[in-house]
């Protein structure tokens, strides 16, 4: 390899307004004119994007001690409730997290109008918000009993923190099924009326970086429209999943655990979503930057949705039963044509996640960098990848009477 | 000649009456029906597509609201909130008559109003809740 860059090489070019950005959409065109090696030399860095729906989701709060002060033990945000088994006045508000009174899918199927992603974005967007708590009473913590409303700018803290995000690839969800599902991938027609995707494909952050050669811990990206960075590995990271010969995974693979403060987001990436008949959820916006410290990971980001492959799994029985296998394997080329083939039927395909939304986020970042005011961290720690041989478990059935099961 | 699509709003004391009969025997329309909900003693809704000529089509409007019928123009009923829009695309394997598109190579929603047939069912599958009716909020029997 002739390339050779290292970050600090790629801050001084960004600080001194020099700094090549091309987008992962439009690199692809570069490299197929000069080739990875000429595309190397010339780009700097490739900004990714996505804007799904994003369940792993949540906030720490600290909301500040009213007079007297309390240690909360149930704690509601416009009536969503919220965790509050750590310090006193700490919470943890989950995206999915409904209200109380919500019918939830009592009517099937539950409209889920608002919940803990709603609530994040209406704190972000500066509105604001009905806080009631009940407490047990200390000698040191002696209020029971609050309800008060604030806004975000009022209280300590408001950390993101998302378990899990920007999943490296994903099922297409379709319903062989002889009636209407309703899924967290959406709407299902019975006997495969639509199929579902959602991923940015070609845009996607971990699908141009398949290996995590340089997203790491500590890496500075776009989150929620403000700066994040990233935290761990995500939950259910997968790197062992099957790859193609370009290294992408051809089912759902890495994922990254992200965070930053809430208070520097927007709105406008951060989204309460309701899915009829599953629940709330948030859709995130997440765009990172990608160093081209050489040919390799230049080549790793020059590919295109018709090199990414993922599996369509069925959601009436396979999915939630985990029976058999998926029933294809299709490109994004295609998904993003309008319709695959599945056992030989035509079926029209829809996105969860906005590629237009992603494609923003990208040329967003792409500004940030080359106006100077973004640059690049150098990860603290790299991510399992391959080599930590990772398997996912699943959860243990044993009957704790048995004494039989538990040996 | 003249081809609208209407929504026509029954009061329950006029629902049991046949207007649609009346709409082509007296005014020589021609009338499609796109969906109903009828309902005995009820208030109900109808849309359809009217066409004829258009001295007997405004005639018939008039005679319609004499009836006590409310007539709002189907464009009004269903509204995209581009602003609430995420461009996701989740709503256009539902919508029947592809009122709402996804332009690909934008990769954008759109929404065509003149194909919009009101069947609702967008307004639930839009995970973001961008799309809006009016219905609910109109007054109906004021």
């Amino acid at each position: 390899m002739k390339v050779s860059r290292s970050i600090e090489e790629i801050n001084q070019k960004i600080k001194n307004g020099s700094a090549v950005v091309f987008t992962a959409e439009e690199v692809i065109g570069l490299v197929e004119e000069k080739g990875v090696n000429e595309a190397a030399k010339e780009v700097d860095v490739v900004t990714t994007g996505t804007f799904g729906p994003m369940c792993s989701s949540g906030v720490f709060l600290n909301v500040g001690h009213p007079r007297p002060r309390i240690k909360l033990s149930e704690a509601y945000l416009n009536d969503v409730p919220a965790y509050a088994g750590i310090a006193a006045v700490d919470l943890y508000l989950g995206a999915t997290a409904l209200p109380e009174t919500d019918p939830a899918n009592r009517e099937y199927p539950g409209d889920f109008i608002y919940g803990g992603g709603h609530v994040i974005e209406d704190l972000v967007a500066g509105k604001e918000v009905r806080f009631e708590a009940n407490a047990y009473g200390t000698d040191c913590y002696p209020l029971k009993k609050i309800d008060t409303s604030f806004k975000l700018s009022e209280i300590n803290e408001a950390i993101l923190y998302n378990p899990r995000n920007a999943y490296q690839n994903y099922n297409v969800a379709v319903n062989l099924g002889s009636k209407t599902i309703y899924t967290y991938m959406g709407i299902l027609k019975s006997n495969l009326g639509n199929a579902n995707y959602s991923s940015a494909g070609q845009l996607s952050p971990l699908f141009n970086d398949p290996l995590l050669k340089t997203i790491g811990m500590g890496t500075r990206i776009f989150l929620g429209g403000g700066i994040g960075y990233v935290a761990w590995h995500g939950t259910q990271h997968n790197p062992s999943a099957a790859r193609e010969d370009n290294d992408t995974p051809s089912a759902p693979g890495a994922t990254l655990a992200l965070t930053g403060d809430l208070k520097q987001m927007n709105a406008r990436w951060l989204r309460g979503l309701s899915f009829l008949g599953y629940g709330v959820t948030m859709q995130v916006g997440v765009g990172i930057p990608i160093p081209i410290i050489n040919e390799e990971i230049m080549k790793y980001c020059s590919v295109r949705d018709e090199d990414l492959f993922a599996p369509v799994v069925d959601y009436s029985r396979g999915y939630p039963y985990k029976e058999g296998e998926p029933l294809e394997t299709v490109s994004y080329a295609e998904l993003k044509s309008g319709s695959i083939s599945v056992q030989g039927q035509k079926v029209p395909t829809a996105s969860l996640s906005s590629y237009a939304g992603a494609r923003e986020i990208a040329t967003e970042l792409k500004g940030w960098i080359k106006s100077g005011k973004f640059t690049l961290a150098v990860p603290s720690v790299g991510l399992p990848s391959i080599e930590a041989g990772i398997k996912l478990n699943s959860l243990p059935q044993r009957n704790p009477e048995s004494e039989e099961d538990r040996l | 000649m003249i081809k609208q699509k209407i929504v026509l709003r029954y009061p329950p004391h006029v629902v049991e009456q046949p207007t649609i009969y009346h709409l082509i025997k007296d005014f020589d329309l021609m009338v499609n029906i796109l969906r109903a909900d009828i309902n005995p003693k009820k208030e109900g809704r109808l849309m359809m597509e009217l066409s004829g000529e258009e001295v007997n089509y405004q005639q018939a409007l008039e005679w319609l609201r004499e009836q006590g019928l409310h007539v709002i123009g189907l464009e009004q009923q269903i509204i995209w909130r581009e602003d609430k829009c995420t461009h996701c695309g989740a709503c256009t394997v539902i919508c029947p008559t592809e009122a709402l598109e996804f332009k690909r190579p934008d990769m954008t929603v759109s929404f065509k109003e003149d194909k919009c047939i009101v069947c609702e069912l967008c307004l639930r599958a839009c995970p973001a809740r961008a799309m809006e009716t009016l219905v609910d909020n109109a007054n109906m029997g004021k």
